[in-house]
C-alpha cells in the first residue's frame, strides 16, 4: 500500500515542483480566463442585475477552456526523453500515476479558481443571494468532474494526431451532464434558489467517472 | 454466408417498400397535423435503430475489452458508424416535421436536447477512431466508448431536470393512437432494423477486407528485400 502511494506523492511533488519553477501552465490559464472575461463583457451588460443569471455559465466556461490548457501540457513533457515509456516498462502501478497527475491537475485549477473568482466579483458585481458554502463545495466537485476525465482524455489524445485539438472533442461532449449540473448549481445558489439536486448529481458523476478511469487507466496508458 | 446476403437485401427490400406503403397510404391520416405527421414513421423507427446500435457498440466494446477480439472491435466500430447515422436522420427528419406543427425548427427540450448530446458523444467517438494510429485505437475507443455510454444516463437525467424546471412545449398529443398508426410504426421499425442490419453486415466486410489488405501489405514490404523497392 506504501509504494503506490508514495510513487503518487512522488509524482505529484515533481509535477509542482516543475510548474512552480515555470508557472508555465498556471499563468497560461491565468491569461486566458482573463481574455474570456474581457471578451464576454462585451456581449452584454457585465454589471446589470440580469448579469446574475448568466454568470454561472460564464465563470464556467471560461474555467473549461482554461482548464484544457493545462490539461493539454500534463503529459507532454512525459513524452520528452521517453519518461512516459520508462513509466510504461517499470513496475510501478498505472493508476498511481493517473492519480497523481490529476491531484497535481486539481490543484493547477483550483489555485486557478481561486485567483479568478474574485475579478469575477469585481468585474460583474456579483453577490451571491444563496449560502456560499455551497458554491464552494460545487467547485469541488465540478473542478474534479474536470480534471478526471480531463487527466484521462489527456492520456488518450496523447496517441492521436493532432492531440491539442483531440482533448476538448473528446473531453467536452462526456462532460456535458457535469458542465450542465456546475452552472445550473452556481446559477441557482447566486439566486438563492436550492442546488441540491444538482450538487449530488455532480457527486454521483465524480464517483462513477473516478472509479471508471481508474479502471480503464492502465489500459489506456499500455495501449498499442 | 454469401448466399444469405443477397436473400436478405431481397427480403429488406420487400420489407422495406411494404412499410412504405403502410406509412403513406394505410395508415389514416392524423386529424389535427395532416399530412406531415407520416414522418413519424421514419423518425420513431430511425430513433429507436440507433439506440438499439449504440447500445450494440456498447456491448462489443466491452468484449473487447474483455477478449480483444477484432471482431468486437468491427462490430463496435460498424454499430457506432450507422447508429450515428440513424441518429443523424432522427435530428433531420424532427425539424422538417416541428417546424410547421410547432411553428419552430428547434427547441431545448429535453428529448431534442439529450438526442443531440448521445449524437454528439458518438461523433466524438468516431473522431478519436479517425485520429488515432491504426494500432492503438481498438482499445482507446472502446475505452472511450464505455465512457460515453456510462454518460447517457447522466445525460437523461440531468437534462430532465433541467427542462422540467421550464414550461415544455406540447409533444404530439398522449392519448391513444390508431390502430393501424401503431401498426405502420412497428412495420417501418422492422424494415428500418433489417436494413441497418444489411448496411451493419456489408459494412463489416468491408472493414474485415479492408484490414486483411492492409495487413497484407505490412507483410508485403516487410518480406520484400532492401533496395527492391526503390
Amino acid at each position: 500500500m506504501s509504494a503506490p502511494t508514495g510513487i503518487t506523492r512522488a509524482t505529484l511533488l515533481k509535477d509542482l515542483r516543475l510548474e512552480w519553477r515555470s508557472k508555465d501552465a498556471i499563468n497560461s490559464m491565468l491569461f486566458f480566463s482573463l481574455l474570456v472575461v474581457v471578451v464576454f463583457s462585451f456581449s452584454f451588460d457585465p454589471t446589470a442585475e440580469e448579469s446574475r443569471q448568466i454568470a454561472g455559465g460564464l465563470i464556467w466556461v471560461a474555467f473549461l477552456f482554461a482548464a484544457v490548457v493545462a490539461l493539454n501540457q500534463t503529459w507532454a513533457r512525459e513524452i520528452r526523453n521517453q519518461v512516459l515509456d520508462a513509466y510504461r516498462v517499470s513496475p510501478a502501478p498505472a493508476n498511481s500515476l493517473f492519480l497523481a497527475k490529476t491531484l497535481g491537475n486539481f490543484i493547477f485549477v483550483t489555485v486557478l479558481e481561486a485567483l479568478m473568482t474574485p475579478l469575477f466579483i469585481a468585474f460583474y458585481r456579483l453577490h451571491s443571494l444563496g449560502p456560499e458554502w455551497q458554491l464552494l463545495l460545487v467547485a469541488i466537485f465540478g473542478t474534479w468532474a474536470l480534471v478526471v476525465n480531463g487527466t484521462f482524455f489527456a492520456a488518450m489524445s496523447l496517441r492521436t494526431r493532432s492531440r491539442e485539438i483531440m482533448l476538448p472533442l473528446l473531453l467536452f461532449p462526456i462532460s456535458i451532464p457535469a458542465i450542465l449540473a456546475m452552472v445550473q448549481s452556481t446559477t441557482a445558489i447566486l439566486n438563492g434558489e436550492g442546488a441540491r439536486f444538482w450538487i449530488v448529481l455532480l457527486a454521483t458523476y465524480d464517483l462513477v467517472f473516478t472509479t471508471v478511469c481508474l479502471l480503464l487507466f492502465e489500459t489506456v496508458l499500455n495501449a498499442e | 454466408m454469401k448466399k444469405v446476403f443477397p436473400i436478405l437485401v431481397v427480403l429488406t427490400g420487400i420489407l422495406l417498400s411494404y412499410a412504405l406503403y403502410q406509412a403513406l397510404v394505410v395508415a389514416p391520416t392524423e386529424q389535427t397535423m395532416g399530412n406531415v405527421q407520416r414522418i413519424f414513421y421514419y423518425h420513431v423507427p430511425s430513433a429507436w435503430t440507433a439506440f438499439i446500435l449504440f447500445f450494440v457498440n456498447f456491448g462489443a466494446s466491452i468484449a473487447y475489452l474483455i477478449k480483444r477480439r477484432p471482431t468486437a472491435d468491427i462490430i463496435a466500430l460498424v454499430s457506432a458508424e450507422v447508429g450515428v447515422v440513424f441518429c443523424t436522420v432522427v435530428l433531420v427528419t424532427g425539424p422538417i416535421w416541428a417546424r410547421p406543427v410547432w411553428g419552430i425548427w428547434w427547441t431545448w427540450d429535453m428529448r431534442l436536447t439529450s438526442t443531440l448530446v448521445l449524437w454528439l458523444i458518438y461523433v466524438s467517438y468516431l473522431f478519436l477512431r479517425r485520429f488515432s494510429s491504426s494500432g492503438e485505437t481498438p482499445l482507446l475507443a472502446a475505452a472511450l466508448a464505455v465512457l460515453g455510454a456510462l454518460c447517457v444516463p447522466f445525460v437523461y437525467f440531468s437534462i430532465w431536470f433541467f427542462r422540467t424546471q421550464h414550461p415544455q412545449p406540447v409533444m404530439g398529443g398522449g392519448g391513444s393512437i390508431d390502430p393501424r398508426m401503431m401498426h405502420a410504426l412497428l412495420i417501418n421499425w422492422l424494415a428500418f432494423s433489417c436494413f441497418a442490419f444489411l448496411v451493419c453486415w456489408s459494412r463489416y466486410r468491408l472493414e474485415k477486407l479492408q484490414r486483411e489488405v492492409d495487413h497484407a501489405h505490412a507483410m508485403k514490404s516487410l518480406l520484400e528485400p532492401h533496395g527492391s523497392a526503390r
